[in-house]
């Protein structure tokens, strides 16, 4: 077996897809870089990210499959899973052999693999889109801290624009220690000093608005009264919201 | 701010609107243009659930639980001994705000108890939401109950500013609403669903010509009946919400089970159970007529004038019309796929996408999540037929001997009513 460890990025990936090509590589793995890879077992190649290699091979599968679809299957990268590229590589051959938009093929294991776990990521996205919960500090700043599943920021970063254009924020991956922040006119990618990150974990707010603790309690006591006692029913609530979301639902602490 | 007066108010005030059930924040088409506050232009957001599994989608408050009107279903009514509360208008927009900023919610949906009269309470309803959208250039979800009795104009104004507009027709049948709310009347609560109907083929119209014309409840209108606090059947149900549906356009009626809050002769008793499984079961059927291609009159009828409340009422359908299965699941129509118990929607949307590629066996609708437990019954694909030629009972019994229902335990207590 060869492993084909690449950089951890869109581009990166596309080069080891070309790679294989190129090679002729049969018995073949892409894996991140980050990962440990068993060196008993097989040889290991050091990708080099190569702009040309990865647009020949984004050119032509957004030939056969549409430049919708193709964004679709980059963005399963996205779900971090340490074998993934096993099934976006095996739908790309399937893509190249057969010559065919196969994306709705849900008979085929690969595309089946690519459709699921498109799913879970829209689901967690959609989970952040709700569950993020904006704290606001001294400076006018809403902040919010969140450790999903997948790495999502780049999916709900649109959302947020256009839904809070009129205050400054912050969403920090505490995860994968990256966040985005909103400065009113664009959203960049930032990253946190270790202190204040070392204080975010502990649950230490500091500087936050006055009014900030008062507008929590009304939530929880909303959250309190619109419960219907006689229709209880854990098995759905957790089902809805499992536990490892509750960290930081201020209603749930 | 007094926090501690505003912190009592709204629990009182949240604890009088929950039995609303409408939560939905979607259908609405209102983007953020410029940099203001919110954007309601997607798909709707559960921010957060109750330990009772239902969402939270909206901050859902009574503006006053204040009310002039005895009618017996409802935990606010005039005789009913509790403690009553008034929000100002500048609270809830102010609450509406902080909770909106925080991702805490969607939006807002105001109904209040009746003070003074209709049109008194009407107004400020519409000024809680005209002060958002104009002061405060608030692009967030607003839904407003509208009060039975209040004039045209009102209804109207709340038309402009409002996504959402619900009139409550409060219990299916007219003469459940004689028995139960004696202070109104079946026509006076239709009228005002007519009113927004009308608003909304205006707009319509207009906005063909002058692409610019103010919004008008973009989200459409809904409603709400309380079931099981008389003794409808869910013939009676499905025909009022047909009614709904078809007459005024209705985006969704909603159906809530009722849960005792008085004892009173006319009414079910105190300790009894809410009608759970019987709401979800009204639901499923609603869905079946809405995203499933089924006739309401092929789930009730004269014949079946309730539904089963031990299987769902697709399989319920399927059981009565053996005859039209099994279904190939590799040439029917889609419109026949929906009708395989067990098959979704988007499955069936799956099965249709992928098919044209190759033909399907078991294996492969195993794997794409078809629940087969009860679809295998029902159903021929590439090398599978259903093994035994069953009858109607025979049937049902296999597939409630395998399948355990989540709502097993409450059949004892439920099943004895009938």
């Amino acid at each position: 077996m060869i492993y084909l460890i690449y950089d951890n990025t869109f581009e990166g990936f596309l080069t080891a897809v070309y790679d294989v090509y190129e090679l002729k590589l049969e018995k073949v793995a892409i894996r991140k870089s980050n990962l440990e890879i068993p060196q008993l077992f097989g040889e290991t190649i050091d990708v080099v990210t190569d702009k040309n290699k990865a647009k020949r091979v984004a050119d032509k599968l957004i030939l056969i499959l549409g430049k919708q679809s193709f964004q679709s299957l980059l963005k399963v990268l996205l779900s971090e899973l340490e074998t993934i590229e096993d099934s976006i590589l095996n739908f790309i051959r399937y893509t190249i052999k057969t010559n065919n938009n196969v994306f709705n093929d849900f008979g085929h294991p690969a595309v089946l693999k690519i459709q699921q776990t498109l799913k879970k990521l829209s689901r967690e996205r959609h989970r952040m889109n709700a569950f993020v919960r904006f704290k606001l500090a001294n400076d006018g700043l809403y902040y919010a801290f969140i450790e999903p599943d997948f790495d999502v920021l780049p999916l709900i970063s649109s959302h947020f624009k256009s839904r809070y254009a009129d205050q400054k924020w912050l969403i920090y991956d505490l995860k994968r220690n990256k966040g985005i922040f909103y400065d009113l006119n664009n959203v960049e990618v930032v990253k946190l000093e270790e202190n204040t990150k070392r204080g975010a974990r502990e649950g230490l707010d500091i500087n936050l608005n006055t009014s900030e603790i008062e507008f929590q309690k009304l939530w929880k006591c909303y959250f309190k009264s619109t419960n219907i006692a006689s229709r209880k029913n854990i098995k759905l609530h957790l089902q809805h919201i499992p536990k490892r979301y509750w960290k930081y639902l201020i209603e749930k602490n | 701010m007094n926090w501690d007066r505003i912190n009592e108010k709204l629990s009182i005030l949240a604890d009088a609107a929950k039995y609303d059930v409408s939560c939905s924040s979607s259908g609405s088409k209102r983007t953020n243009k410029g940099k203001n506050l919110g954007d309601s232009s997607g798909v709707g957001i559960c921010h957060s659930y109750t330990e009772d599994g239902r969402c939270v989608s909206l901050l859902k408050i009574l503006l006053t639980n204040y009310c002039i009107y005895d009618c017996l279903y409802c935990v606010s009514r005039k005789s009913n001994d509790i403690k009553r509360a008034a929000f100002k208008v500048d609270e809830v927009v102010d609450l509406t705000l902080n909770f909106y900023r925080r991702n805490y919610i969607e939006g807002l949906f105001l109904s209040s108890g009746i003070f003074k009269n209709p049109d008194f309470t009407m107004e400020r309803l519409v000024l809680v939401a005209k002060k958002l959208r104009l002061e405060h250039k608030y692009n967030g979800y607003i839904h407003l109950k509208t009060i039975p009795g209040a004039s045209d104009e009102l209804m109207y104004e709340a038309g402009l500013y409002a996504d959402r507009l619900s009139v409550n027709i409060e219990l299916p049948t007219k003469s459940g609403l004689k028995l139960l709310a004696p202070d109104k009347d079946h026509k006076t609560m239709l009228a005002p669903m007519e009113t927004i109907q009308k608003g909304i083929q205006i707009y319509k119209e207009e906005k063909k010509i002058i692409k610019s014309s103010p919004k008008f409840t973009p989200a459409g209108q809904s409603s709400q009946m309380i079931i099981g606090a008389t003794n409808e059947s869910d013939f009676d149900i499905v025909k009022t919400s047909t009614f709904l549906y078809k007459k005024y356009s209705l985006k969704r009626v909603y159906y809530s089970g009722y849960v005792p809050v008085l004892s009173d002769n006319k009414l079910p008793a105190l300790h009894t159970p809410v009608p759970m499984v019987r709401e979800n079961r009204l639901y499923q059927t609603d869905w079946l007529f809405r995203f499933y291609q089924f006739k309401p009159q092929e789930i009730v009828n004269h014949n079946y004038p309730n539904l089963d409340l031990e299987i769902d009422p697709k399989l319920s359908w399927a059981l009565r019309n053996l005859e039209q299965f099994p279904i190939d699941i590799n040439t029917a129509d889609y419109h026949m796929i929906l009708r395989i118990p067990g098959v979704g929607v988007r499955s069936a949307q799956k099965i249709v996408a992928a098919r044209k590629y190759a033909f399907l066996n078991y294996e492969q609708l195993k794997k794409m999540g078809i629940a087969l437990n009860r679809a295998k019954y029902f159903i021929i694909c590439k090398n599978y037929y259903p093994s035994q030629d069953f009858e109607q009972n025979r049937l049902r019994n296999e597939i409630l001997r395998f399948g355990k229902s989540k709502y097993s335990s409450h059949f004892s207590n439920q099943l004895s009513l009938f």
